[in-house]
């Protein structure tokens, strides 16, 4: 059992900065959201008491050791990356990145893909011209300790006009119980550039998890034109709690995509929200989500329309099995001279237990009137006449509610855009529902 | 010879309303026997009590298949044991494809260790689909899921031939087909008849037995077969109405269970 830190002050924070020779400016930033941390309220999630969680909890830096090559790589690691990766794979281990690969044509291009710890002091102007500008520090305390703590970290950069055809894969990878883990994820896609970011957030902490908690969060600034893919696949352990706070901005006629796998094992308080600020710009948001056992599990999604003649799109379905509880959140708002916009949002949970729980929360905000808007929300257990239709071709019971479990989930796991990452998945779905 | 299939007095009750009121039905290899009767007769609770729907209670009777016990058994042993209904009204079943759905279903008859080959099984659809004229691409399109009406009945025929059952019912498989579509499902099901294959076919109109000839023909009233004859006994249905047999039999009310 490792100690728990409550007291993680503006000395702390300005200290561990400095041991890691972060620039002024950041030292700076850090005290000042450590301070804040100490006077901000957890979120409140919508029907999800997270007070007894052990948030607080902060562990400590403990990189991983970096590596030169990916056969290298802790096995474990190395086990979920395809045999020869295209495009560009960068791993953090604990607290730092330890390894990072991108293809030397898309250097010679003006990419940039390395850790947000290297990109403070080489990309300095762009890097604090966005970070936690979108996921803002004054938030709530979480937000405040992530900005005070990050570490290791993603940064890539898409120059305009570059189309990047091969993913950058992000692995996200904790098994230290003592570690701090708070990766930060920003993505800055240029004008009418093209790019897929494939994360993926898991830990090697069966049985010991008790405790560590994922900070994390993810920024992506989709510049005029540009189009984000973000795949994100989180299946943290059991007794681990996984806090991540997703956000894009789009600029006029950007589009972001959110493919999300929510499979942890343990707690999780996710948000993934798109703020639709240029004309024409588009959002889409898919995030399917298991729980089992007696997790608790806040995800929420949300779409902020500014820009004129935007669009979005939301839907999240979830299985809950055994205890489990989940509280679904779709909010979609529509701000004033947002005209044309339309967002359309859709929930759907799955029971497949008398004590599973699960709620959703379809919420619409509009401040404009001409607009489309729309929602669905559905809660239920696995439909008597289907499981009779499929048994009466021979199919086992048991087998059938296979089918039709991974059938509801299916919509969202054909969009992962890669196919080892999509294998990995429904491997992850076949574990987690027997 | 012993019948293929056999229903000796069954009753059965949907929500605590007893339906059917002591059916007896004898089927023989090869057979095509239809069902006829007007609406409300308990045609459909006949076709959903001998597959074993959950909703429908069997208070009484024996149904036999090749000697065997069917209401013993489960809904998916009934399948493999060669019983197959073709819906009136099939469910769907998003994210499960067509071809998943069929390959799940035709492995869980061959049993593990004796799946059918991929490819085996992709050639044997496609040339089926081909003889019922459906697009290749329901293949892969998700079971029924926004499906006309007419392509959920052609893809219970696909289901049919590729499943190969010993006993077929066919619930109201004509409704809703236009006259075309209506040929195709019937050379569906005419190219399947055999000696070793036996059909129930549940039909308001003579429409559909002028394409699948039956050799019994059978009037269900009040949750019973009250008339049988050969196929000119349809065609006087079609001619007269039921209201010659309601006379013959002193039957006022046909309808049974309605409230």
């Amino acid at each position: 059992m490792s100690t728990t830190t409550t007291s993680f002050g503006r000395e702390a924070a300005a200290a561990l900065a400095r041991s890691k020779n972060e620039p002024d400016w950041l030292v700076a930033v850090r005290e000042e959201a450590a301070e804040l941390a100490a006077r901000l309220e957890l979120p409140k999630p919508e029907k999800m008491p997270i007070q007894r969680w052990p948030l607080d909890r902060i562990g400590e830096y403990r990189p991983g050791a970096a590596v030169a090559d990916a056969g290298r790589l802790p096995a474990a690691i190395a086990g979920q990356l395809p045999e020869k990766p295209d495009g560009a794979v960068i791993v953090q281990h604990n607290s730092s990145v330890i390894y990072t690969q991108v293809p030397p044509e898309w250097t010679a291009q003006g990419v940039v893909v390395c850790s947000l710890e290297e990109a403070v002091r080489t990309q300095e102007e762009r890097v604090r011209a966005h970070l936690m500008t979108a996921y803002a520090r004054e938030e709530h305390r979480l937000a405040a300790l992530h900005a005070a703590l990050w570490n290791g970290g993603v940064y890539v950069y898409v120059p305009r006009n570059a189309e990047l055809t091969a993913p950058i894969q992000a692995l996200l990878y904790a098994d230290d119980p003592e570690a701090t883990f708070a990766p930060h994820v920003l993505v800055i896609a240029d004008a009418n550039s093209r790019v897929t970011v494939l994360e993926h957030a898991s830990s090697g902490l069966a049985g010991e998890g008790a405790g560590l908690v994922h900070n994390g969060a993810v920024e992506v600034f989709a510049k005029s034109g540009a189009h984000v893919r973000y795949a994100a696949v989180h299946h943290m352990d059991a007794g681990t709690v996984d806090v991540v706070y997703r956000r894009a901005v789009c600029d006029a006629d950007a589009r972001v995509e959110w493919i999300v796998g929510e499979l942890q094992g343990g707690n999780a308080l996710t948000d993934t929200k798109t703020i639709l600020k240029g004309g024409g710009s588009a959002s889409d948001t898919k995030v399917i989500a298991v729980g089992t056992g007696s997790q608790r599990e806040s995800l929420t999604t949300q779409a902020v329309h500014i820009g004129r003649a935007s669009e979005s799109t939301m839907v999240t379905r979830a299985v809950m099995t055994e205890e489990a509880t989940a509280i679904i959140n779709g909010v979609t708002k529509i701000e004033k001279g947002a005209t044309k916009a339309n967002g359309q949002q859709a929930e759907k949970v799955l029971m497949l237990s008398p004590k599973a729980r699960g709620d959703a929360n379809p919420i619409l905000l509009i401040d404009e009137d001409d607009v489309k808007a729309g929602h669905a929300a559905s809660v239920g257990q696995i439909n008597a006449e289907q499981v009779y239709y499929l048994m009466s071709r021979g199919i086992a019971r048991a087998e059938a509610e296979r089918l039709i479990v991974h059938g509801f989930l299916e919509p969202v796991v054909s969009e992962i855009p890669l196919e080892s990452l999509r294998e990995q998945l429904r491997r992850i779905l076949e574990r987690k529902l027997g | 010879m012993s019948a293929l299939f056999e229903i000796r007095g069954l009753r059965a009750a949907v929500e605590g309303k007893e339906i059917l009121q002591g059916l007896n039905l004898r089927i023989g290899g090869g057979e095509v026997h239809a069902i006829m009767g007007p609406n409300g007769t308990g045609k459909s609770t006949l076709a959903s009590s001998i597959m074993g729907h959950p909703k429908y209670e069997v208070t009484a009777g024996e149904v036999e298949l090749d000697g065997r016990n069917v209401l013993e058994m489960e809904v998916d042993e009934r399948a493999r044991a060669g019983l197959f209904l073709a819906m009136q009204y099939p469910s769907e079943i998003p994210g499960v494809t067509n071809a998943d759905f069929l390959r799940s279903a035709i492995n869980a008859r061959r049993g593990e260790g004796n799946e059918i080959s991929l490819i085996r099984f992709i050639r044997q659809m496609e040339a089926k689909m081909k003889e019922l004229d459906m697009n290749p691409e329901f293949m892969h399109r998700y079971l029924n899921e926004g499906f006309s009406g007419g392509e959920k009945k052609r893809n219970e025929i696909l289901q049919m031939m590729m499943l190969e059952p010993k006993l077929v019912i066919l619930d109201e498989i004509d409704s809703g087909l236009d006259i075309d579509a209506l040929k195709i499902v019937a050379a569906g099901v005419n190219a399947m008849r055999s000696p070793e294959r036996s059909f129930l076919v549940i039909t308001h109109y003579q429409r559909l037995l002028n394409y699948v000839k039956p050799d019994y023909v059978h009037v269900m009233m009040q949750g019973r077969i009250v008339k049988s004859g050969g196929p000119e006994l349809a065609e006087r249905l079609e001619a007269e109405g039921y209201d010659w047999v309601k006379e013959e039999l002193g039957i006022v009310d046909e309808t049974v269970g309605q409230a």
